[in-house]
């Protein structure tokens, strides 16, 4: 995805609205007084950042496990290189794939290209899914895995800092 | 949770407009008020039904670096390997997955070199190799839970 450039205002915004919307009627009014900004200016801004990229998406943000959306699992394949950027992209698209990436392989430990993250209500779910993977990927893949976690180590997640505030970007 | 609260998780995981008045715009497709809208938003907050409402940012665009490592650590030493790994503030996630590579970490800071930093100074403390794992291409994610 193409990068478009931010500013120092759409980052006063990013930070005043990374944690979330007010639940008020007009949320980016209240967005605009908390940084001296005028509501169109706002958003414009967002709007812009939306159509960028920047922002993936606004609005609900379920608690998986709260649907019942229990098992989840690391998919992970070799790929042939030439075709990962049609074959990733077909696969993010899915509606069941919470990250998709490209990364580099470790052999002789690890040789597989493509990471999919997929979510189901169960393990047989998470297999089928993989399963409806592998039917798009065909010849064009030569091994695969599926990583289930079995235990939570740790979970902060990412922040973006303030500039000024560098340590402070854990949740 | 009711089958309007499902209706709202369904309708609304992207997509809520960037107006002067979105409840009232987003609301009308649900057959919703602006405050019940809203009040059905707040009270799925509030029992943790969802986790966040609003703006899901692109982590890259913010100039930092991530990067996902895996490390094959054995058995007796998982627990010790496993704190000192957490103990770093750059360490965002940590899982055990099942795998002979058996621990699976992300690591974000501001640049890149900071990152290079964190993954020496815990294979130095380990004893064991990390395998670094950046993103080399990201792929649009069609995401949506189904409630």
């Amino acid at each position: 995805m193409d990068k478009i450039a931010i500013d120092a205002t759409d980052k006063e915004i990013i930070l005043a609205t990374q944690a979330g919307l007010e639940l008020v009627r007009e949320p980016y009014k209240q967005v605009a007084q908390q940084l001296g900004l005028s509501t169109s200016a706002v958003l414009e801004r967002m709007k812009a950042m939306l159509e960028g990229g920047v922002i993936r998406r606004i609005g609900v943000i379920p608690n998986h496990y709260a649907l019942g959306y229990r098992s989840n699992g690391m998919t992970v394949w070799d790929i042939a290189d030439d075709q990962i950027l049609t074959l990733g992209q077909k696969i993010g698209n899915l509606p069941f794939v919470s990250h998709c990436y490209e990364r580099p392989r470790h052999p002789p430990q690890w040789t597989y290209n493509l990471f999919a993250m997929v979510h189901a209500k169960t393990r047989e779910g998470v297999e089928q899914q993989a399963a409806e993977i592998q039917t798009i990927l065909g010849d064009n893949c030569r091994a695969h895995d599926i990583l289930y976690s079995t235990r939570i180590l740790k979970k902060t997640g990412l922040r973006f800092a303030n500039q000024n505030d560098q340590n402070s970007k854990r949740e | 949770m009711d089958q309007i609260d499902r209706d709202i998780i369904n309708a609304l995981q992207g997509g809520f407009p960037i107006t002067e008045h979105p409840f009232a715009q987003a609301g009308q497709g649900l057959e919703l008020g602006e405050d019940d809208l809203i009040a059905r938003i707040e009270a799925m907050l509030a029992d943790n039904t969802l986790t966040r409402f609003g703006p899901l940012y692109n982590a890259d665009t913010m100039g930092g670096a991530v990067t996902l490592c895996a490390m094959s650590v054995p058995e007796k030493d998982f627990e010790q390997v496993a704190n000192m790994v957490n103990s770093f503030d750059e360490v965002a996630h940590n899982y055990e997955r099942s795998h002979e590579l058996n621990m699976w970490f992300v690591v974000g800071a501001g640049t890149r070199q900071e990152i290079d930093a964190v993954l020496h100074a815990i294979e130095q403390a380990a004893g064991l190799e990390v395998h670094d794992m950046p993103k080399t291409s990201e792929f649009f994610i069609g995401l949506r839970f189904e409630a």
